[in-house]
């Protein structure tokens, strides 16, 4: 037998048999919904009179446009609030299991798969949203939708799909303390280029990632897309095993161990091929840090803006040039004497446990500098919020200066009340530095909690490994 | 969706790499939970002054591209979020043909689904499309689906590769969930012999609320 690609096995495995059409039709094992996306998908079904076929595969959660002050949607006025009914209506009439505002277990729709055991290896799995590449870290097949795709998922539990190319992402060396998979991630985009993953599913591997937990691996594959990617995907092995286990939607006793078994078989065989290959070594990885308006425009801390003359390719020159006059940026300015006035750590890229405390590591016995306007921490979760209350962080956050919120997509897009005004610059954890992401004339720089957190306390950008760390905490 | 075998209209140049979605539909306006009415949103921040009057420096508002229902756009176009806001505001605003050296996934897929067509060429051809659009005044493009082909009235003539699945369904005007629903057996036969697709079971207490029918 040839080897296979976990992505291959996946896909053959949830190809429709017997269907003669000028492509494949991919069933989908598990579909979530929120309520940005989803109002106009199941209008469209009402009005041509279509049913839900797998309300039971089906999960909604609401997080886009949450407030992240409160927890009673029903307080929320003007639009937001009709989207919430519209989900809370739909969920109801179609048999939809909903966690809405209120439940323990809300939280960004693709935090909250994995963490309840709802993502498991060798799934299908879509939502509308680009981030969705997230739940991929379980070695599942996870991809961003459009709404008029989740009304076909909705009415069928298909999708006309053609086969993506596969790369491999592999990360060797060993990874030096103070790097976070963020900043292996921004490194991997900075490589593989802007567009470069576009008709590309990947798999990241090599003994780096093999080390990193699920919550890491999650943040690699949430930021996939970054570079133009379909998904992006982990094998399956011990740790992710562990991960599920005693999780609510997981298998328990003898059927766990089952199941582990068949999910041990989805990983990439030994030798399978890949379409491309992308090596990086972690050893050479600095703390990154964005200075433009895409993910792929980023340097390390210890050096400059670039100089827009110092690429080859015209367009590229225009772009960067417009990207620094968007940002108020001058060429040659070093990335450390960059001040900022906000700082934001949350996003289904960076809001998990494990990303609150890389920052309360930081900020412990420290104070967010004067010049800070604000400092947002936003758990990613009910339940990280929950755990790092139990474990002191929200007070580590709070006596440094922070402001400790409810679980929602907050100030990565700032569909709610959590926006970047015009004009301020903001340290962010989030997944994108586009033009307005977090609010109209905005200016996000991506970097890892703990880089945020430093920013924080410095008012500027500043390597986080040169400021002794609590390690107790 | 209405078939659609050709089509024939005024041509406007946006001439830079990497635009994404958000900057297409910014988010402020996707909390309408509608399809229709993106149009006059379409690159928001770019077309429109602080003041809500529109930019006389963005390409859009110049008068001689008023009306043009053919983009001209650079690689890697409609890369970023899902939202298919952006799709629908193309729609709207009255593009039907989007031409790039290279798109993003979803919004490929976004746009085909509303029957806006998005035809790739190489960078040399868009070149010469982008001078003949910047240098001819009230220049027009004609695309052709059934015989994939992209030509204007000086004798340009550029053939385009387009899936059959996508043509088909454009020619025909046809929607993803009826190509479907016409293999119900093979799909339900399907979902009977996977156990991998078992409804998922909630093994430990969890607080999720299952909605109850209305």
């Amino acid at each position: 037998m040839t080897q296979q690609t976990m992505y291959e096995k996946i896909w053959n495995a949830h190809v429709i048999p017997d269907v003669f059409a000028p492509v494949p039709f991919l069933y989908i094992d598990r579909h979530f919904i929120h309520e940005a996306t989803s109002p106009q998908a199941f209008a469209g079904l009402k009005a041509a009179g279509r049913k839900v076929r797998r309300p039971d595969l089906t999960f909604a959660v609401m997080d886009h446009s949450v407030p992240t002050t409160g927890r009673n949607w029903r307080l929320v006025t003007g639009n937001r609030a009709k989207l919430f009914e519209a989900l809370d209506r739909n969920c109801r009439e179609t048999g939809v299991r909903l966690f809405d505002l209120e439940s323990q277990n809300q939280g960004i729709v693709h935090i909250i798969g994995p963490e309840l055991g709802i993502t498991q290896p060798g799934q299908t799995l879509v939502c509308g949203d680009s981030h969705t590449s997230t739940h991929g870290a379980l070695g599942a097949l996870a991809f961003g939708i459009g709404t008029s795709e989740v009304e076909t998922v909705l009415a069928t539990q298909c999708l006309p799909q053609f086969q993506s190319k596969t790369m491999q992402v592999r990360i060797d060396g060993k990874r030096p303390v103070g790097i976070s998979a963020k900043d292996l991630m921004l490194a991997v985009i900075e490589k593989v280029g802007f567009a470069g993953g576009t008709g590309y599913v990947i798999e990241y591997a090599g003994e780096v990632v093999r080390a990193l937990s699920v919550e890491e691996r999650m943040t690699l594959c949430s930021m996939s897309i970054e570079c133009g990617a379909r998904a992006g995907m982990v094998s399956p092995d011990d740790t992710t095993f562990y991960y599920l286990k005693g999780r609510p939607y997981a298998p328990v006793g003898a059927d766990f161990d089952a199941a582990m078994k068949g999910w041990n078989a989805w990983a990439t065989d030994e030798g399978a091929r890949f379409d491309a290959l992308v090596t990086l070594d972690a050893s050479n990885v600095k703390p990154k840090v964005t200075w433009g308006t895409n993910p792929g425009m980023v340097a390390d801390i210890d050096q400059s803006v670039p100089e827009p003359s110092t690429y080859a390719n015209s367009e590229e020159r225009e772009s960067v040039k417009s990207a620094l006059e968007y940002m108020d940026l001058k060429p040659g300015t070093r990335i450390v004497d960059i001040a900022v006035d906000r700082v934001f750590v949350g996003s289904c890229s960076n809001g998990q446990l494990e990303d609150l405390r890389e920052a309360a590591r930081v900020l412990a016995g420290r104070k967010v500098a004067k010049s800070i306007k604000q400092a947002l921490a936003v758990p990613a979760s009910t339940q990280a919020k929950k755990q790092a209350e139990a474990e002191g962080l929200d007070k580590i956050f709070v006596e440094a200066g922070f402001e400790w919120r409810e679980s929602g997509c907050s100030m990565c897009f700032g569909m709610n009340e959590d926006v970047l005004p015009s004009g301020e610059r903001c340290a962010s954890t989030s997944n994108r530095n586009f033009e307005g992401r977090q609010g109209k004339g905005g200016r996000t720089h991506l970097v890892s909690p703990s880089m945020a957190a430093a920013a924080a306390v410095a008012g500027h950008f500043i390597d986080v490994r040169a400021m002794p760390v609590n390690r107790s905490n | 969706m209405r078939p659609l075998k050709d089509h024939t209209g005024l041509v406007v140049p946006l001439d830079r790499i990497d635009v994404d979605t958000d900057q297409m539909v910014p988010k402020q306006f996707i909390l309408r939970g509608t399809r229709e009415g993106y149009g006059r949103d379409l690159f928001h921040d770019w077309r429109y002054l602080a003041n809500g009057e529109p930019n006389p420096d963005f390409v859009f508002n110049f008068p001689r591209y008023q009306g043009a229902s053919i983009l001209l756009a650079r690689a890697n176009f409609g890369c970023g979020s899902s939202r298919e806001h952006a799709a629908w505001a193309v729609r709207d605003y009255g593009f039907r043909i989007i031409i790039a050296p290279s798109f993003a996934d979803i919004f490929y897929t976004n746009a085909f689904n509303n029957g806006v067509v998005l035809v790739t060429l190489p960078s040399e051809q868009m070149d010469e499309l982008f001078k003949r659009t910047e240098e001819i005044e009230g220049y027009k493009l004609s695309v052709d689906l059934e015989t994939m082909t992209i030509t204007d009235d000086r004798q340009l003539r550029f053939p385009f590769k387009l899936d059959s699945f996508r043509r088909n369904r454009l020619l025909k005007g046809l929607d993803d969930i009826g190509s479907i629903l016409e293999f119900s057996d093979a799909l339900a036969k399907f979902e009977q012999r996977c156990n991998v697709i078992a409804a998922p079971q909630m093994t430990s207490p969890v607080d999720v609320r299952i909605a109850k029918p209305c």
